[in-house]
């Protein structure tokens, strides 16, 4: 590893502006990355917290730490937290905007003034979430899905989180306009569709799916406020309305919504895995074209949130069919990925123990989806704990671990300072046993019979309830030595190099931290993202 | 880096594009319950259907439509950069918009007056159809209002912007994409006026 000095003439300061409105009123794509950084990890922190309460809470039968009204507050503002705040945000608004302008050879994206109102959005509907917290009728207690009729009737300040989460969906769609069209009218000379690293394939795809899913939500979300605020009564049964349609709605966006979470943390996997395993990725194309097939398929099978719900036998048989469809793509990722680790020459930074992990959690977490995905088994385990181990898999296990993953791979590159390997690396190990002892325990339980969202659970279930809340505390544990390690070597850590993993993708061809403009001149394309005999040129 | 500022029209089009694809896909929620109403209650929909003010509507289909007019006339009036041409045929799109919600007005309170309006007491006595389709017809054409407004106030700010020089004929994308966001507020209008004027 190279011990170059960081360039005074970074993005941090070569404007010569640093203060804070220099940065909350900046344009430039890498601050806006660092901004949402910081706030949707931020938003994952407290959401960890509120995760370790209810854990507490869980520990033993009956009142532990709260009751059933805080309970139910409790795992709701960690949902929405968690989901709205964190994850559907974090993956484009972070990382995306921190590499994907470089790696396409760009300066910045197409509209960086519309980047930063999306930032500001985002803020704003963060503050609003909050505020609904501590106003009105006190936090939503209605779950993350705010499902009717209960999310019409309850006394708890419902409309002003929903608007909040409304803000921050106008946000998404903006990123994702913002994204979809910096791909297509700003990749450098010779960056032809073919030479795309896959990272910037997978935030394309999501930015279709942030796109074209998210009025949904918007309209949903609009309905809840018109059930609350004008009595519409459009899901009220008793005046003609049906709440299964809300379902529909609510569905409609948010299972695609799991594939704006899931997709760019594959792509963070299909960029480590190669670099680390000193191989060109196998079957690029492959890879490239399931993100988009996983992005128009996954969008026709909502329907397997609502089997209990009351849908015709045909239409379960169908969405059923459709979700087992959508599985294919995810596989062909993961056999590419295990592919691409055959006979290369393995090392197991931190960086790589995340991607690691991440495809063995979220192959866990894709194959349970099956198992809730085919409605005959799905009838056993609908709404048990069985379905919150699952999709902790998915979306902690498997998109949380790859934004770990980048956070150790590309964050030096904008610090120019590198966290230490040996902390990291047990850190991850915390982390990783911690993760499934956790999880793992919920689904034994699910299946067994435990059902989700109470605070309560009959005397049977009380030991594998303890494994579970212990392992809660060994990923804290995992947790806090990770932040303390990386924050630590990105502020006073040792220097890195312009390419410290030795990757080939074109963020690693520029100074660290780079400059402003990114590139002293326009690059011109000569190799693809995969190619390491020219890593470190364009 | 050197370079000269540029401005990529290709771009700004595609984007503005996917905006409006975005707020379709917005009404389509609003269109969907539509259609899962209507095979529900065939009945109460065509009788409700036939209740509302079929003049009102179709005057606002031609006040509208004519307004979409007027503003693909200001795009190609700014292409040959007759200003005040400009200015004029703007100033007519949003004269329409104000004239369209003023009729808007004058309905709504019409329909109120007779004690309908979601969650009132008589939808809650009638048939539930009845309150269904109302709660739809309000809210569908409250978010288009809402719209018009939107579009109104962004017309008239690049009506400033052509007035103060930043948009003229070489550059003026702008106006394009204020005229093509009218379009669609139009666009939306012709669906909704059949739906809830015409067709039942
Ligand atoms: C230390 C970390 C975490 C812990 C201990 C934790 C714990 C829990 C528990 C115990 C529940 C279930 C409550 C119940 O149904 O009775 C829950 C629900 C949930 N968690 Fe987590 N969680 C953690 C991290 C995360 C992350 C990283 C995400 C997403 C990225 C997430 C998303 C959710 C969601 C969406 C729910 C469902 C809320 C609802 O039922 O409305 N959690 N979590
Ligand atoms: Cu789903």
């Amino acid at each position: 590893m190279a011990t170059v000095q960081p360039t005074p003439t970074s993005f941090w300061n070569d404007t010569g502006k640093t203060g804070i409105t220099s940065w909350i009123f900046s344009t430039d794509h890498k601050r806006i990355g660092l901004l949402y950084f910081y706030s949707t990890f931020g938003f994952f922190l407290v959401g960890v917290l509120l995760g370790l309460l209810l854990r507490i809470e869980l520990m033993a039968p009956g009142r532990t730490i709260m009751g059933p009204a805080t309970y139910n507050a409790t795992f709701t503002v960690h949902g929405v937290v968690m989901i709205f705040l964190f994850i559907i945000p974090g993956m484009p608004g972070a990382f995306g905007n921190l590499v994907m302008p470089i790696q396409i050879g760009a300066r910045d994206v197409a509209f960086p003034r519309l980047n930063l109102f999306s930032w500001w959005l985002y803020a704003i509907g963060a503050v609003i979430v909050l505020t609904s917290l501590f106003t009105g009728g006190g936090p939503p207690d209605t779950g993350w899905t705010f499902y009717v009729p209960f999310s019409a009737r309850t006394g708890t300040n419902v409309s002003l989180a929903v608007l909040g989460v409304f803000v921050i969906g106008f946000s998404s769609i903006l990123t994702g306009i913002n994204f979809v069209t910096t791909i297509h009218r700003l990749r450098a000379e010779g960056m032809t569709w073919g030479r795309l690293p896959l990272f910037v394939w997978s935030i394309y795809a999501t930015a279709w799916v942030q796109v074209l899913a998210t009025p949904i939500l918007g309209i949903t979300l609009v309905l809840i406020m018109a059930e609350r605020i004008l009595g519409a009564g459009l899901f009220d049964p008793g005046r003609g309305g049906d709440p299964v349609m809300y379902q529909h709605l609510f569905w409609i966006y948010s299972h695609p919504a799991v594939y704006i979470m899931i997709l760019p943390a594959m792509g963070v996997i299909s960029d480590v895995i190669p670099v680390f395993a000193r191989k060109p990725i196998f079957g690029y194309k492959m890879i490239a074209f399931s993100s988009l097939a996983i992005a128009a398929a996954g969008s026709l099978v909502w329907g397997h949130h609502m089997y209990t719900s009351g849908m015709s036998d045909t239409a379960i048989l169908v969405f059923s069919f459709l979700t087992f469809v959508v599985a294919i793509p995810s596989a062909i990722k993961v056999f590419n990925w295990v592919s691409t680790l055959y006979k290369g020459s393995i090392s197991l930074e931190a960086p790589m123990l995340f991607a690691l992990s991440f495809i063995l959690l979220f192959s866990i977490g894709g194959l349970t989806g099956l198992i809730l995905g085919a409605a005959a088994t799905d009838i056993h385990v609908h709404d048990t704990h069985f379905v919150v181990g699952h999709f902790h898999y998915v979306m902690f296990g498997g998109a949380g671990f790859a934004f770990f993953s980048a956070m150790h791979y590309w964050l030096p590159k904008f610090y120019g300072r590198k966290y230490a390997e040996k902390p990291a690396v047990i850190a991850w190990a915390f982390m990783f046993t911690g993760f499934n002892i956790l999880y793992f325990s919920m689904m034994v339980l699910g299946l067994k019979g435990m059902p989700r969202r109470y605070y309560d659970y009959l005397p049977e279930f009380a030991p594998l309830n303890l494994v579970s809340t212990i392992g809660s505390w060994i990923l804290a544990v995992g947790l806090i030595i990770m932040l303390v390690n990386l924050f630590r070597g990105l502020f006073w850590g040792e220097p890195v190099g312009s390419n410290p993993w030795g990757g080939a993708t074109l963020e690693w061809s520029i100074p660290t931290p780079p400059p402003t403009e990114n590139f002293d001149q326009e690059p011109v394309v000569t190799h693809g993202p995969y190619d390491f005999t020219k890593a470190g040129v364009p | 880096m050197n370079h000269a500022p540029h401005k990529d029209y290709g771009g700004a089009k595609l984007g503005m594009w996917l905006f409006l694809f975005t707020e379709l896909l917005l009404f389509s929620g609003l269109f969907l319950l539509y259609a899962t109403y209507l095979s529900r209650y065939p009945r109460e929909f065509t009788a409700a259907g036939r209740d509302m003010h079929v003049g009102f509507g179709t005057l606002n289909t031609v006040i509208l439509i004519t307004s979409s007019l007027l503003a693909a006339m200001a795009v190609t009036a700014i292409q040959r950069n007759e200003r005040r041409n400009v200015l004029l045929l703007l100033g007519g799109t949003i004269l329409c918009a104000v004239t369209f919600l003023c009729n808007k007005y004058l309905e709504w309170s019409a329909e109120i007056g007779n004690g309908i309006y979601p969650g009132s007491p008589r939808l809650a006595n009638g048939p539930p159809g009845e309150s269904v389709f109302y709660s739809l017809y309000y809210i569908t054409v409250g978010l288009h209002g809402l719209h018009v407004l939107v579009g109104a106030t962004l017309l008239a700010v690049v009506a400033v912007r052509v007035k103060r020089g930043t948009v003229h004929a070489g550059d003026f994308v702008l106006l394009e994409n204020g005229a093509l966001y009218w379009h669609l507020v139009d666009l939306i209008w012709i669906f909704i006026f059949p739906l809830y004027y015409l067709i039942l």
